[in-house]
């Protein structure tokens, strides 16, 4: 720690260099966290899969229904464990607007197939016994201030109910929970057998299937299975896991890992040639207060740390301050944009993976002028000045 | 080797090579230094004085032959053993202070304190101590761009007496410096040798300077001139 004032008084030396650098890193880390949130955000549903759950949907587009026949069917095959369905309701709150994802279940099977989907046992009880009860995503009912036994009207903006109007009435049976922080709880489950009973637009049909397999192993073989099954019908189908499900659902909008690649890896490499190349002149100028320090006996392994523990204060430096701000701001437009992305969280792996860049930008920029100075030449050196 | 004699060097050769020239700067150097002893070192430019304030000071390593200290050969260390040794044995006074510029005085003056074991405390109290000695007590916390050449001299001094080494190598302490505040820095070295026995070697031109040593040695092309009546 005898060293820390002599690198902190050569990386204050120059103010205006040292607020300039570190704005660089500031920007850096600043893009860093906020892309790398995006990019999580949208990748949540793809981190969340489970290993063993597919997808099956309609061969043409996995917004034709199926039928209901087919849940029936899929169970009899081999390797399945569990199945569900879903229905897509196309759900708003009072005004269009205010869109509320909602999604008509089989009650049982999909708590059996989503288990990550956590709610008191009560509340779970009296939602499989209420037709018109709904469970809501603690996220959902904390934005709309949604309370256990509140009636809700939720209207569609693609079916109509067989008595007229677009407007069901709920009441909240529950309100569930994910078993870890990324699980998405921004959406409402209702009952399908309500919706399908009350709907006037066709029926007995599902949006998509989800199931499990007994074994993880088995997927390919299972999907394949499936896919076989339905082939020549009316309503062929196109099985995948869960993962690659969402992974396809997301790249609809282009190849977002690459292009957040594409835009950190700019930013990284544009501010590791900026500080690069300003350690090197600050390393260079202090030639002879270099030469200077091994005259009275600092050993050049040890310059050697203090220039790169001087590189490094740096990138941490402007690499916090970085990341500090990346979060004020996804904070901020976490709550704006909780609908589209409800996942926008800055969370403990890019906090661990930004300060892994900062040390390695640190280790990278300081790394030359620290050999440079383990290398000097005293004699060299006092002759040159 | 006399038990009196601080440094010794024998048959000490030291040569440069330059593209395809090898240029020697010294060959077969042989030389004693006694503890307490003052000694002026002139000689013209090129003659090679700063390459032997190099060797003594251990920042540079003969071709040849061998330098003692103490009885210690030091030609033969390695550079981190080199390292170690100047900082208990060598107070370095440079021509142009070489103060760290971000640093105030007190803090220059405790670098050397950085590689002992002292706590901070005690590390102050030297500090304190030293700048006393060269009394510029009221200017610890001033730094080198706040203070005069001279100041600048006399806090490089501090720095190099500070942790209380036998030797202290001058290289032209005087040569940036007028008259009157080379005088009174020179006072200041020989207030070292005489009451706190500080062995000194200093290199310089200045014949002035050269008079507060106790002798001085001439060297030319390598060589002493006349070495033999002034080392006996």
């Amino acid at each position: 720690m005898k060293d820390f004032y002599l690198i902190y008084k050569n990386l204050t030396r120059k103010k205006m260099r040292l607020f300039l650098t570190t704005f660089a890193i500031f920007i850096a880390f600043l893009i860093f966290g906020a892309v790398m949130t995006l990019r999580s955000a949208l990748n949540a549903g793809v981190e969340m899969s489970a290993d063993n759950r597919l997808v099956v949907v309609h061969k043409t587009s996995f917004t034709n229904p199926l039928p209901y026949a087919y849940v029936n069917k899929v169970k009899t095959l081999d390797g399945v464990k569990d199945v569900t369905h879903a229905n897509w309701f196309g759900g708003y709150y009072q005004e269009p607007r205010n869109q509320v994802v909602t999604l008509a279940v089989d009650p049982e099977t999909y708590m059996t197939v989503y288990p990550e989907l956590v709610v008191e046992p009560a509340q779970l009880a009296t939602w499989f016994a209420t037709q018109s009860g709904i469970l809501v995503g603690e996220r959902l009912a904390k934005a709309n201030n949604w309370q256990v036994g509140d009636q809700i009207a939720l209207s569609s903006n693609i079916f109509s109910r067989k008595t007229g109007g677009q407007t069901w009435d709920f009441t909240v049976s529950g309100i569930f929970k994910g078993n870890e922080a990324k699980v998405d709880t921004g959406y409402v489950l209702i009952h399908y057998k309500y919706f399908n009973e009350t709907q006037s637009w066709g029926g007995d049909s599902v949006g998509w299937l989800i199931l499990t397999t007994t074994d993880a192993a088995l997927n390919e073989q299972v999907a394949s299975q499936i896919d076989t099954n339905f082939a020549n019908s009316n309503n062929e189908t196109d099985t995948s896991t869960e993962q690659a499900f969402n992974k396809a659902f997301i790249e609809q909008i282009g190849n977002i890992g690459l292009i957040i690649f594409g835009v950190v890896f700019m930013a990284f490499f544009t501010i590791l040639i900026v500080v690069g190349n300003t350690m090197v002149l600050a390393i260079r100028e202090r030639t002879n207060e270099i030469a200077v320090l091994k005259t009275l006996g600092f050993e050049s392994k040890r310059i050697f740390k203090m220039v790169l523990a001087e590189s490094c204060l740096l990138a941490f430096l402007g690499g916090l301050l970085g990341l500090g701000a990346a979060y004020v701001i996804v904070t901020g437009a976490a709550e704006q944009m909780a609908r589209f992305l409800p996942n926008l969280v800055l969370d403990e792996n890019i906090v661990l993976q930004a300060l892994g860049y900062m040390l390695l930008l640190g280790l990278v920029t300081g790394m030359a002028p620290a050999i440079a100075a383990l290398r000097l030449n005293i004699v060299t050196a006092f002759s040159r000045g | 080797m006399s038990s009196e004699n601080l440094f010794e060097l024998n048959n000490v050769a030291k040569r440069f090579t330059k593209g395809k020239e090898t240029i020697s700067i010294f060959e077969g150097l042989n030389m004693h230094i006694k503890k307490g002893d003052f000694m002026a070192i002139m000689g013209p430019s090129g003659s090679g004085k700063t390459t032997l304030l190099n060797l003594l000071g251990g920042v540079d390593q003969p071709t040849s032959g061998e330098i003692t200290f103490a009885g210690q050969r030091i030609d033969n260390l390695s550079e981190s053993k080199l390292a170690k040794w100047r900082a208990n044995n060598i107070g370095f006074i440079f021509q142009f202070y070489n103060l760290m510029p971000m640093l105030n005085a007190a803090k220059n003056v405790e670098l050397p304190l950085l590689l002992t074991n002292l706590s901070s405390s005690e590390r102050k109290k030297q500090v304190a101590t030293a700048l006393q000695l060269v009394g510029l007590s009221d200017r610890a916390k001033h730094m080198p761009s706040e203070m005069s050449g001279g100041q600048q001299q006399r806090v490089a001094i501090a720095r190099a007496v500070v942790s209380d080494p036998t030797f202290l190598l001058c290289d032209e302490p005087t040569g940036d410096l007028d008259r009157q505040t080379a005088d009174e820095i020179l006072e200041m070295l020989q207030l070292l040798n005489r009451q706190f026995g500080k062995t000194i070697v200093m290199v310089t031109h200045d014949p002035s300077a050269a008079k507060f040593a106790s002798h001085t040695v001439h060297l030319n092309k390598g060589k002493f001139v006349k070495a033999e009546e002034l080392m006996a």
